[in-house]
C-alpha cells in the first residue's frame, strides 16, 4: 500500500472542495432484528464546515451515536442497510468499498469515545496503541518515527512527561488522562473531521471543563470539523457553533446554538432546557423532567414521535399530533428549522415554558 | 514477583504434605488392615494369622504418627524397608516399594511418566492447534448457518462422555476398519524402539484427545472471542482504520485467549497428572493406567506416589497460570 500519496491525495482533495467538509443528506439506518426492522434514523440532513462546531443532542436511543458511526463506516454492512448520502470531503461514503473507506477512518476522520478506558485496548501500552494509529496510515514511516509522533501527541494534549507516561497501560492513567490519550489518538493523523461521541460523560466536572478547553485549542489549531454528540446542554453551550435536536432518530430541530439555547421553537427542546439544573437558582427550585421514557424504535408513535410525552399537544387543532408527522420547517430565525405542529411556538415558549424555567431570563428580554 | 512465587512454591509444599499426610491416614483406618491384600497375594490367599507377621514388618502395629515420620525421614534420606522376611533398599527420595513388583515406587514412576507426559503433551498440541482457529472462525462468522452447524454438532461430540468416545474411535478405527496407522496402540520409547513406533502407537490416543478436546476449546474460544469482539476497544480499533485481520487477532484474539489458556493451564496439569481413560483404552503404559492397577490391586504405596504426583503437579500448573495470566493481563498484579 502506497500510504503516503493516498494521504496527501486525500489532502488536497478536502481542499479542493467548497463548502461544508461534512454533508449529510437523507440519511437513513435501518438495523433488522428478530421483531422487525428497526429504523434508528431517519431522513437525516446536517452538514458541517472545517473549523465549525456541530453539536448533536438528544435522549439515548435518539439516533446520535448511530448516525455517527454510519459517518465513520463502523457499522457491520451484514446488519445495517444505510441509505442517503455521506460526501465527507467530497468523497461519497455511503456504498464505499471496506478498503476505501479503511484509508479515510482515523486518517482524513476520526472518532474519540466515551469512556475511555473500555475504548482503549488494555492489554497494549498507550504509546503502541498511538503508534498504530500513526504507522496504519504512513506505512512509509518507521517505528522510530512513529514513537516520536506518539509522544508529540501526549505531549501536546497536556499529559505530563509524556516520553516516560507513554510506555504506560491504560489502567495506569488517571481518567482524564486516558480521555487526553483517547484524543490525541483520534488526532495523530490530522483529520479533517472529529467526531466526539460524548467525550466527557464518564468524567468529573472540573476535568470535563479542561477536556472541552483542550479540544477547543486542538480544533482552532487543526481547522477541523467537529462533531460532539452529548446530552448535556452545558457542552453545547461552550462548544457548539450550531445545534442538531435529535429525536427518535430524526432532527426536530435545527439551529445556531444561540438561536437553540435562548429561542427553541419544539416542545423537546424545551423540554431538554427545563431538565437542566442551575446552580445559581435555590435550593428548592425544581427540575423538570420531560414525562415518559423514550419511545420504541420498533413501533414508533404516529404522527409527531414526540406527541405522546408532549404538554403542548392541546395548542395543535384536532389530532394533527397524532396522525401526521410534521415538516422540517424554517422557524423564525434565519437557518433556524423546526418540526412541530404549534402554529406560533416562540410565542408559546416565551409566555409559558420560561417563565417557569428562567424567570429572570423573561425580565431581561423584556 | 520473586517474592510471591517462594510463597507460593512454599504454600505448595505445604498442600503437598497435607495430602499425603490424608492418604496416609485414610488407609491406616480403612475397613481392612492395609497388610491384607499383600498377605494375601503372597500366601496365595491362605493369610490367616500371618497378617501378624506383616502388620509388624510394614509398621501397621506402630502409632500412626511414627510411621509417617518414618516415610517423611524416607523421602528425605532414604530407608530400609522390610516386608515380611525380605528387605529393600529405598534410596532417597523413597516413597516405598511396591507390594506387587518389590520395586521401589519412585523408579517405577519415573519410567511411566514419558507415556503420559507424550500422550498429554500431543493431545493438547491438537486440540489447541485446531481448536482455537477454528473458535477464532466460529466467533467472525457468529449467527451463521455454518456456525451453528458448527457449534452444535461439537457440543454433541463433548456430550459422548470421554471415555465412551475413546473406546468408540479405537473401535471403529483400529477394530472395524483396520487402519493400519493406528493398528498398534501403545507406548513404545521413541530411544530404543523408533520415532515411528513411538507415533504410531501414541497417534490414535492423541486423535481421540485432541478431537474431544477441539470440540471444548473451540466452544471456550469461540465464547471468549465474542464477547472480545463486542468490546469497544474493538470499535476503536476499527475506527483507527486497521485491517480486519489485525482487529481479530491482534486485538480481539490477544483478549480472548487470556480466559482461554486460564481453562487450558488446569486442564493441562490433570493430562500430565495422569489420563486414566486414555492410557486403559489404548494400553499406555502411563501413570494414569498404573495407578488405576495399583487401586485395583490395593498396592498402596503406588496409590499413595500417583495421587501426590498429582497433588504436585496440579501446584506446579496452577502457579504457572497465574504467573502467564500477569504476563498475559498487564492490569493483573501479583503479590
Amino acid at each position: 500500500m502506497t500510504s503516503v500519496p493516498v494521504t496527501q491525495s486525500a489532502a488536497t482533495a478536502a481542499e479542493v472542495v467548497d463548502g461544508p467538509y461534512l454533508q449529510v443528506e437523507d440519511l437513513q439506518v435501518t438495523f433488522p432484528t428478530e421483531d422487525g426492522p428497526l429504523t434508528a434514523v431517519k431522513g437525516l440532513s446536517y452538514s458541517v464546515e472545517k473549523g465549525k462546531t456541530l453539536g448533536i443532542v438528544g435522549e439515548s436511543g435518539s439516533g446520535k451515536s448511530v448516525s455517527s458511526m454510519a459517518v465513520m463506516g463502523l457499522h457491520d454492512p451484514k446488519s445495517a442497510q444505510i441509505s442517503g448520502s455521506i460526501r465527507v470531503g467530497g468523497t461519497e461514503v455511503v456504498g464505499l468499498s471496506e478498503a476505501r473507506m479503511r484509508s479515510l477512518r482515523g486518517n482524513s476522520m476520526a472518532m474519540i469515545f466515551q469512556d475511555a478506558l473500555a475504548a482503549l485496548h488494555p492489554f497494549y501500552k498507550i504509546g503502541a496503541q498511538l503508534e498504530e494509529a500513526y504507522l496504519v496510515h504512513h506505512s512509509g514511516a518507521s517505528k522510530r518515527d512513529a514513537r516520536r509522533k506518539a509522544i508529540e501527541m501526549l505531549d501536546r494534549v497536556g499529559i505530563p512527561q509524556p516520553d516516560r507516561r507513554v510506555d504506560d497501560f491504560p489502567h495506569q492513567f488517571s481518567g482524564g488522562m486516558r480521555q487526553r490519550a483517547m484524543i490525541a489518538m483520534g488526532l495523530v493523523n490530522d483529520p479533517s473531521l472529529l467526531i466526539a461521541d460524548e467525550p466527557t460523560t464518564a468524567l468529573d466536572v472540573t476535568v470535563q471543563a479542561q477536556i472541552l478547553d483542550l479540544l477547543q485549542d486542538l480544533q482552532r489549531e487543526f481547522n477541523s470539523a467537529v462533531i460532539i454528540i452529548t446530552h448535556d446542554l452545558g457542552v453545547i453551550a461552550e462548544m457548539a457553533d450550531d445545534v442538531l435536536v435529535m429525536y427518535a432518530g430524526r432532527c426536530v430541530e435545527y439551529g445556531t446554538t444561540k438561536q437553540i439555547l435562548t429561542s427553541p421553537e419544539m416542545p423537546y427542546t424545551w423540554g431538554l432546557l427545563s431538565s437542566i439544573p442551575d446552580v445559581t437558582a435555590s435550593t428548592d427550585a425544581r427540575l423538570i423532567p420531560i414525562p415518559g421514557n423514550p419511545p420504541s424504535l420498533l413501533n414508533p408513535p404516529t404522527g409527531c414521535p414526540f406527541h405522546p410525552r408532549c404538554v403542548h399537544s392541546d395548542k395543535v387543532p384536532g389530532d394533527l399530533c397524532v396522525t401526521e408527522l410534521p415538516a422540517l420547517t424554517p422557524a423564525t430565525g434565519p437557518g433556524h428549522l423546526k418540526r412541530c405542529h404549534i402554529a406560533d411556538p416562540s410565542a408559546v415558549y416565551r409566555t409559558e415554558v420560561l417563565p417557569e424555567i428562567a424567570p429572570e431570563l423573561l425580565e431581561e428580554t423584556r | 514477583m520473586f517474592a510471591y512465587v517462594v510463597k507460593r512454591l512454599i504454600s505448595g509444599v505445604l498442600v503437598v504434605t497435607l495430602v499425603s499426610m490424608a492418604i496416609f491416614l485414610l488407609f491406616w483406618y480403612g475397613p481392612s488392615s492395609p497388610a491384607q491384600p499383600i498377605c494375601d497375594r503372597e500366601t496365595s490367599n491362605r493369610c490367616g494369622n500371618k497378617i501378624e507377621i506383616y502388620e509388624k514388618t510394614l509398621g501397621y502395629n506402630n502409632p500412626v504418627h511414627e510411621e509417617y515420620a518414618k516415610f517423611v525421614k524416607g523421602v528425605f534420606v532414604g530407608r530400609t524397608l522390610t516386608i515380611a522376611s525380605n528387605d529393600y533398599e529405598c534410596s532417597a527420595p523413597c516413597l516405598g516399594v511396591s507390594f506387587r513388583t518389590k520395586e521401589p515406587v519412585k523408579e517405577e514412576l519415573l519410567s511411566r511418566v514419558p507415556a503420559t507426559f507424550s500422550v498429554a503433551i500431543g493431545g493438547a498440541f491438537l486440540y489447541l492447534l485446531f481448536g482455537i482457529p477454528i473458535g477464532v472462525a466460529a466467533a467472525r462468522r457468529r449467527g451463521s448457518v455454518a456456525d451453528k452447524a458448527l457449534v452444535s454438532s461439537f457440543l454433541f461430540i463433548s456430550s459422548i462422555p470421554y471415555y465412551l468416545f475413546a473406546l468408540l474411535t479405537w473401535l471403529y478405527l483400529t477394530v472395524t476398519f483396520e487402519i493400519p496407522l493406528f493398528s498398534n496402540t501403545g507406548y513404545f520409547s521413541p530411544i530404543t524402539e523408533g520415532p515411528w513406533a513411538w507415533f504410531s502407537g501414541l497417534f490414535l490416543a492423541w486423535v481421540a484427545l485432541g478431537i474431544f478436546g477441539c470440540t471444548q476449546y473451540t466452544r471456550f474460544t469461540r465464547g471468549a472471542m465474542v464477547e472480545a469482539l463486542s468490546e469497544d476497544y474493538i470499535r476503536t480499533a476499527k475506527a483507527k482504520g486497521l485491517p480486519s485481520r489485525t482487529i481479530v487477532y491482534k486485538h480481539g484474539l490477544r483478549a480472548a485467549l487470556v480466559p482461554v489458556v486460564t481453562i487450558f493451564g488446569i486442564d493441562f496439569g490433570t493430562l500430565l497428572a495422569g489420563t486414566i481413560f486414555t492410557e486403559r483404552i489404548f494400553e499406555i503404559q502411563g501413570i494414569g493406567w498404573w495407578s488405576l492397577q495399583a487401586v485395583q490391586g490395593m498396592d498402596l504405596p503406588v496409590v499413595q506416589a500417583t495421587a501426590i504426583f498429582s497433588a504436585v503437579i496440579l501446584i506446579i500448573s496452577n502457579l504457572l497460570v497465574d504467573i502467564v495470566y500477569s504476563v498475559l493481563d498487564p492490569r493483573v498484579r501479583l503479590s
